[in-house]
């Protein structure tokens, strides 16, 4: 990728007008799909992502079944209005290879020993797209995941650095993705300090890496109160301010 | 839908324990040390009928790629660029679970990854493959069949695709009264850099470097990290697992080590070759 403008002006603001360590708007809505057992409605920057969670259930076809542990699936899927030129509705190998970087994402966070025999079924679907879409999905799945009542051993969350003009930024957007220099997504669970999710396209030197990196996860921590507040939300209501005035 | 029923290899209980305990004394069950690699031997031009091609084994992985050049439309948003395609595939040659049909999302992903780490490396410099600006330009294929599947074949086919583009003959075409004519002649691919992808398993608290298929069958995670000359210039992590912060700056750095020595091997071939 060759960067062709400048993308941050001489304010150190980006096209967004967002500074290098800020994260877009995030919010999480819980339990917007009725039929579903857990879900959540994402809006981050101007991605617009409902995930879903159905299960445990009983697998079909049943020769999928696991008699150790429970088999998670998950679908990743982009609406055709939800991008510049109409996305075909057909799954491309894109979608395909998100589909399964989320789920590997998700799986190290759910307790599928406890659900022998079963399928937990996490659907994802993109119904505006602006840039770190797996991010803010995974980012969703995994709320909806706690809002299904799944036993989890953390919450995933999910957030993008990259590299624009030469300078490590959090966050990128759809313009920084296609015009910048590189993009680097991780999803991590925050309690356990464990990356669940890192893909990197662009090109980065061993000190940029590092700092991406780490510059990655601690937007991920930021996701992660999100995440937390939008449960607790759902879960306890009012409550919740109350907890905080008596810290 | 992308489903955790698992498809590696199943690899026994017994034959598991032995491979735990092997790591705790320090040694790998085929008896190679934590960042050794498998013995990588390349033959290049071994398919007459394509512009270039190449056959690599590492270990008893095996992969032949194949390099047909044609003309064509630019992508779009594209206009002023050359095409490059990659794309790979399992024969079911390859292994007794490898099957025909449809490519599965491992296979997918096998082919997305090597196309990711030659595509944002830069490697072919695309700007040179333009015949008619917007109109008319190369078109590369870099096609790749496992043939014999043992583990990391990421790597075997990212080797496979950049020596079969570093030997590959590109025709000289040329525009005559609207049409492509072929010259004849021929040159070398414009080539800047040389992308090399190093993956690694973690297994438990161990990292080891071009993993088996045994074990990839006890693997915790899977990590592969493509190095240009510059830095980084890919990554994925793979499996199911998970990596701590300093597991993966410390992959980054074996494999920025580990990409060296195989590049200079590339390299060095390419020029024999």
């Amino acid at each position: 990728m060759t960067q062709t403008r400048n993308l941050i002006d001489e304010n150190g603001k980006r096209t967004d007008g967002r500074g290098i360590d800020d994260l877009r708007e995030v919010k999480i809505t819980v339990g917007t799909v009725k039929n579903a057992d857990g879900s959540a409605f994402i809006e981050f920057g101007k991605n617009k992502i409902l995930a879903a969670v159905y299960g445990p259930r009983e697998v079909h076809p049943k020769h999928m079944a696991q008699s150790d542990r429970c088999v998670l699936r998950c679908r990743y899927h982009m609406s055709p209005f939800s991008t510049d030129t109409r996305k075909s509705p057909a799954p491309s190998r894109r979608e395909v290879e998100i589909s399964k970087v989320m789920r590997e994402a998700l799986e190290p966070a759910v307790m599928l020993e406890d659900y022998p025999r079963a399928a937990i079924d996490v659907f994802v679907e993109v119904l505006q797209s602006d840039g770190g879409s797996r991010c803010a999905g995974i980012t969703a799945a995994s709320v909806a995941l706690a809002d299904a009542g799944i036993n989890m051993r953390d919450l995933v969350a999910a957030c993008a650095a990259g590299k624009v003009d030469e300078k490590i930024v959090l966050d990128i957007n759809d313009t920084e993705d296609k015009e910048g220099g590189a993009d680097m997504p991780v999803a991590y669970m925050p309690r356990l300090e464990q990356v669940t999710l890192l893909q990197l396209d662009g090109n980065l030197t061993s000190n940029q890496f590092n700092e991406c990196i780490d510059k990655a996860v601690g937007g991920c921590k930021m996701v992660y109160e999100i995440q937390k507040q939008a449960l607790m939300q759902k879960y306890f209501g009012n409550e919740t301010e109350l907890k905080e005035e008596q810290q | 839908m992308s489903s955790s029923r698992r498809s590696t290899i199943i690899v026994e209980h017994l034959r598991r324990q032995q491979m735990w305990d092997s790591l705790a004394r320090g040694k790998r069950l085929d008896g190679r040390d934590f960042n050794e690699q498998r013995p990588l031997e390349i033959e290049v031009n071994v398919i007459k009928k394509a512009n270039g091609s190449a056959r690599v084994k590492l270990g008893d992985s095996e992969v032949i790629a194949g390099v047909k050049v044609e003309t064509g439309e630019p992508f779009e948003g594209l206009e002023n660029k050359g095409a490059l395609i990659v794309s790979a595939e399992v024969l079911p040659t390859a292994s007794p679970h490898a099957e025909p049909g449809p490519p599965d999302e491992e296979v997918i992903e096998l082919a997305r990854v090597v196309d990711r780490g030659i595509r944002e490396s830069e490697m072919i410099d695309l700007e040179k493959l333009v015949l008619v600006p917007g109109k008319i330009v190369y078109t590369i294929f870099v096609d790749c069949s496992v043939t014999n599947a043992d583990g990391n074949l990421f790597d075997a086919t990212s080797y496979a695709v950049v020596t079969s583009l570093l030997t590959a003959k590109l025709p000289i075409l040329e525009m005559q009264e609207g049409k492509v004519v072929d010259t004849g002649k021929t040159q070398p691919m414009p080539v800047t850099t040389v992308p090399v992808s190093i993956t690694a398993a973690r297994i438990g608290d161990y990292v080891l470097l071009d993993p088996s298929s045994e074990e990839e069958g006890c693997m915790d995670a899977r990590i592969t990290i493509d190095t240009a000359d510059e830095g980084f210039c890919a990554i994925q992590k793979g499996s199911t697992g998970s990596f701590t912060v300093e597991q993966l700056k410390k992959a980054a750095e074996t494999a920025r080590i580990k990409g060296e020595e195989v590049r200079a091997r590339l390299k060095e071939l390419a020029r024999n070759g």
